[in-house]
């Protein structure tokens, strides 16, 4: 039946090229692991996005139950971690995802260091991988106050406060994140929509342009 | 040849300095696009930036000790001041160490280290007769002098004394060291 369908859609839209030029490509001997098996190493990038995908998707089940306001915020989390069924798995895998991407992250950037596959052609690649680590980084400084405990208040505060001391735009670029002059109600929804909206966004982006270039000028060469 | 090419340059008609229809055309989409772009866009940035661009109001003065309390060693005090953020409202309770100094001036530091805004307290095992921070070990005199860590000395609140009352005020840098 699912070739039946597949075979009718195929036949007028033709797409069978689109996904063969998605998914047919050699997986040269080098980067596999079940001809070398320290080629383990090739695979931290993939994992990267493995987890990003994981935490998009535990993150749009959390906003089923998440509120930010300040009232409320912090009860709706402790709601959704010992009240609703799983809450502690959904809530865990993005706590948890949150550190291992970065980890992941660290890694995957190790290998393109020390297989010097950063060089000539690939220097774009390098510099968008790069951005990609910094607004990884604005998710992981943006999501840690959305639960509006203690910990989140003051290591926000602590955050800005680094903002603050950039030199002469300091004062600026921390009222503007802050949403004021305190951390406050108006933080917290700047925050959220930052973190769910405007860096989720970024992240996407990078992310295809990072894939692209890597399909089109392929993994760099054995060492 | 010579005197083709004179027919011609007579011939040449006068260059006015035109546009084409493409450069017209290619001008007049980029203005619009450009000017409906920008519509969509302006509101969104001036929306996004009006919390920098709201007037701050100085907060006012409040009663929190009797004058004679005050002794040389400081005494936190902790008292209510009315708060907007943004559409929240609320009373939430603010803190400061206030000490009579050598020179007899009764003066309140604000408890907000000066190194990243983690609170300071007077005293305490770790750092008798100092201010301390627990957050990254800044240190402070009783004076409010950075000793440790942190960049500046503690901020005071503007102390005014009224029948026996200490009232303190809005924030200001440190006037004693």
């Amino acid at each position: 039946m699912f070739k039946n369908m597949y075979n009718w859609i195929d036949e007028r839209l033709d797409i069978t090229p689109m996904w063969r030029d998605i998914a047919d490509h050699e997986v040269p001997e080098h980067v596999n692991p079940a001809h070398h098996f320290s080629a383990f190493v090739y695979c931290f990038g993939g994992l990267t996005f493995f987890i990003t995908v994981i935490q998009i998707l535990s993150g749009m089940f959390l906003t089923m139950y998440y509120v930010p306001d300040i009232i409320n915020a912090y009860y709706s989390v402790d709601y959704l971690q010992h009240q609703v069924a799983f809450g502690a798995i959904v809530r865990g895998m993005h706590h948890w995802g949150a550190s291992l991407v970065i980890v992941m992250m660290f890694l995957h950037t190790l290998r393109v260091f020390f297989t010097g596959s950063y060089k000539a052609p690939r220097e774009m690649n390098w510099v968008v991988g790069m951005l990609i680590f910094f607004v990884m980084l604005g998710l992981g400084f943006t999501g840690y106050l959305l639960p509006w405990d203690n910990k989140a208040y003051y290591a926000t505060k602590v955050g800005l406060e680094i903002a603050g001391s950039v030199p002469f735009l300091g004062d600026y670029i921390k009222e503007l994140m802050n949403g004021g002059t305190i951390v406050g109600a108006q933080t917290l929804t700047r925050f959220f929509a930052i973190h769910v909206f405007f860096l989720p966004g970024a992240l996407l982006a990078l992310l295809a342009g990072h894939f692209f270039m890597i399909r089109k000028q392929g993994i760099s060469g054995p060492l | 040849m010579d005197h083709n090419n004179q027919q011609e340059t007579t011939h040449k008609p006068v260059k006015r300095k035109e546009m084409t229809r493409r450069q017209f055309l290619s001008y007049t989409l980029g203005g619009a696009g450009a000017f409906m772009a920008g519509g969509a866009i302006l509101p969104m940035i001036r929306f996004a930036v009006d919390p920098i661009l709201q007037k701050k109001e100085k907060s006012g003065f409040v009663k929190v000790i009797e004058e004679s309390k005050v002794t040389s060693e400081p005494t936190e005090v902790k008292f209510k001041v009315h708060q907007v953020d943004g559409w929240y409202e609320s009373d939430p309770k603010l803190a400061a160490w206030i000490t009579k100094g050598d020179d007899g001036k009764i003066f309140a530091l604000s408890p907000v280290c000066k190194h990243l805004g983690c609170m300071v307290s007077w005293g305490g095992e770790e750092a008798p007769n100092e201010y301390h921070c627990p957050c990254h070990g800044a240190r402070y005199t009783k004076d409010g002098k950075n000793l440790k860590v942190a960049p500046k000395p503690l901020d005071e609140y503007e102390v005014k004394t009224e029948n026996g009352w200490v009232y303190l005020g809005p924030i200001d840098p440190n006037s004693r060291v």
